[in-house]
């Protein structure tokens, strides 16, 4: 389990982590979602100890991370860039890592044959491609079997059955107790992975709810109006959870009704309708929806302008 | 590579629990020797280092016996056997120092470092297990290339050599090896400082070689206060058997010598603890 309470994290005048209060169960994979430059890498190093919070604290099964007399069994971590030296082998980075804790050999190579790096093992770890890289990456966090497992992008560079192997490894381990944190930038690989959902935005909480929540808030569908009586129907539709935005003269969009109610409530007031079609919202616009105006570097798009004027 | 099975998931599932223990100085010492040992620029730097100081000694050696009558008489009246074939601790020393650097700063550069201090939080043990590892590692091998250097070196020197139980001799070799390890446990505590390689080694490099020319611009009634406190300086005096006017005696070099190793050590170690990684 995961505790951070008010947990900030300032460089010079910049907030990289604004006052972040959460908890990470065990049991369940819980996604840490968000833009890049949110803060989820800042979050992660200061879990494991690696940079100090400004202000507030992180505790890991109710103790800070620097106070656990077995750090590796305790949390192990796959971070974002490659914590290896180049001119070591896998085997050699693992055993050096292992040797910490008193793990034994066979154990590197069992982890090893785990993440299927037997054949490169004895290899440059310098030279590996970047899925390579991140098997190497989990084969560490593996190590010593840890209670909690944190993973910054961990299938950036993986190949599709990479990503499985992970998402099913991710799960297993959690269906075994373990607390599960992985963090990503892709919602829709989250919505295959996680449970649970933190979401940043530079810095700041955006939601943390389960995943399940988070789709139904997502697929609150839209639907599209076209009639020349819109300021009539606009005031007809009204109501509490219904919004009605007028987009052009003759244009509507209703959120909180289906297409077939907005259909048969015209009908009664004798409105024509010219258009009437219901438009899903998908989980990534949801997502970009909720992180807009904290991502932290915009791309000026015409998709962008289009989804802007969509909201 | 990439075959991979759900067989093997549970196979890692129905896994008996790993045996982990504490760790400790003496953990974090082993990891760190494993660390050393798998890294290829370990032996081919050290290899370098004994090299130069064993071909140093015995072609100087060498060439000395064989231009014998062309030295000059104030050359003749310094010459020491002893320090003719110990030369080659000045182009030693900036191997160990080069290495000692590269085993810090080479974890800062590649991102290695966040694994190491995530595996070790409380960082010190590091510290402590990669410069007293260096410090002895370098003793030992750069003992044997002295007394190498030496052995040869008097016999290339002929009939102007001289033997082990010759006065200052064996205080020169174990001079020498000390000389280097301390130089080598100071790079180590300068590369935690300083992080990056190219800075650190300029550094090295800046305080055993440019500092000491440098210094020989200054004012002469300064220079008696400063210069033989340089490292390299303090060290010439545990090493030649004529050293320059002003020099150190033996224990005030040494002591000079520990004095720079712990400044060195307890920066490093304020820094290590308090930094963000």
């Amino acid at each position: 389990m995961i505790e951070a309470k008010n947990l900030t994290k300032k460089y010079g005048d910049k907030t990289a982590v604004d006052d972040l209060t959460f908890t990470v169960q065990p049991g369940i994979v819980t996604g840490f979602l968000g833009p890049n430059g949110a803060g989820k890498s800042t979050t992660m190093r200061m879990i494991l100890g690696l940079d100090a919070p400004t202000r507030g604290s992180v505790t890991v099964g109710g103790v800070p991370y620097l106070k656990h007399t077995k750090p590796l069994q305790v949390v192990g971590a796959l971070l974002e860039a490659r914590a290896v030296h180049t001119s070591r082998s896998a085997y050699h980075h693992l055993l050096a890592l292992a040797a910490t804790h008193g793990i034994a050999k066979g154990r590197v190579l069992d982890v090893i044959d785990m993440v299927g790096l037997q054949e490169v093992a004895h290899k440059r770890a310098g030279g590996f491609s970047l899925g390579m890289g991140q098997r190497l990456g989990i084969a560490s966090a593996l190590l010593a079997d840890p209670e909690t497992l944190i993973l910054d992008e961990p299938v950036n560079g993986l190949d599709p059955e990479g990503i499985r192997w992970i998402r099913d490894l991710l799960k297993s381990l959690a269906a075994d107790g373990h607390t599960v944190f992985v963090s990503s930038h892709l919602m829709s690989e989250m919505a295959l992975t996680a449970e649970h959902v933190i979401v940043v935005g530079r810095g700041r909480l955006i939601a943390d709810m389960r995943m399940s929540e988070l789709i139904a808030h997502a697929s609150s569908s839209v639907v599209l109006v076209r009639t020349p009586q819109a300021s009539e129907l606009a005031v007809a539709l009204a109501g509490t959870d219904i919004t009605v935005s007028r987009t052009a003269s003759e244009s509507l969009e209703v959120m909180g009704m289906t297409a077939s109610e907005i259909g048969d409530c015209a009908r009664d007031l004798n409105i024509s309708l010219h258009a009437l079609t219901s438009k899903q919202a998908s989980l990534e616009e949801a997502f970009m929806e909720m992180t807009r105006d904290d991502v932290e570097f915009h791309a000026k798009t015409q998709a962008d302008h289009t989804l802007r004027r969509a909201s | 590579m990439s075959t991979l099975t759900t067989e093997r998931l549970t196979s890692f599932e129905g896994e008996v629990a790993v045996n982990v223990e504490p760790v400790t100085q003496a953990r974090v010492l082993r990891s760190e020797w494993i660390k050393m040992c798998s890294l290829r620029s370990t032996a081919l730097t050290m290899a370098a280092a004994v090299v130069t100081m064993v071909g140093a000694g015995w072609i100087i050696g060498g060439v000395t016996n064989a231009y014998w009558s062309t030295l000059r008489p104030e050359e003749l009246l310094t010459f020491s056997a002893i320090d003719r074939t110990l030369v080659g601790y000045n182009f030693a020393q900036l191997a160990v120092g080069v290495l000692g650097v590269l085993l810090v700063t080479g974890e800062y550069a590649t991102g290695m470092i966040r694994a190491t201090f995530a595996t070790v939080p409380k960082r010190l043990p590091v510290l402590w297990a990669k410069a007293s590892l260096y410090g002895c590692v370098t003793f030992v091998l750069m003992l044997a290339a002295a007394l190498t250097a030496f052995l040869g070196g008097q016999q290339f020197l002929g009939v102007h050599g001289t033997n082990l139980a010759a006065t200052g001799a064996l205080q020169a070799i174990v001079g020498v090896a000390g000389y280097l390890a301390l130089i080598g446990v100071f790079s180590v505590a300068l590369g935690f400082i300083i992080r990056s390689t190219a800075g650190g080694i300029a550094t090295v490099f800046g305080l055993l070689f440019v500092l000491p020319g440098v210094g020989l611009l200054l004012p002469s009634s300064w220079q008696l206060h400063l210069l033989p406190y340089l490292p390299s300086n303090a060290g010439t005096s545990l090493i030649s058997m004529h050293p320059a006017e002003g020099s150190l005696s033996v224990t005030n070099g040494v002591l000079v010598l520990f004095v720079w190793v712990a400044v060195a050590l307890v920066a490093a170690a304020v820094l290590v603890k308090r930094r963000d990684t």
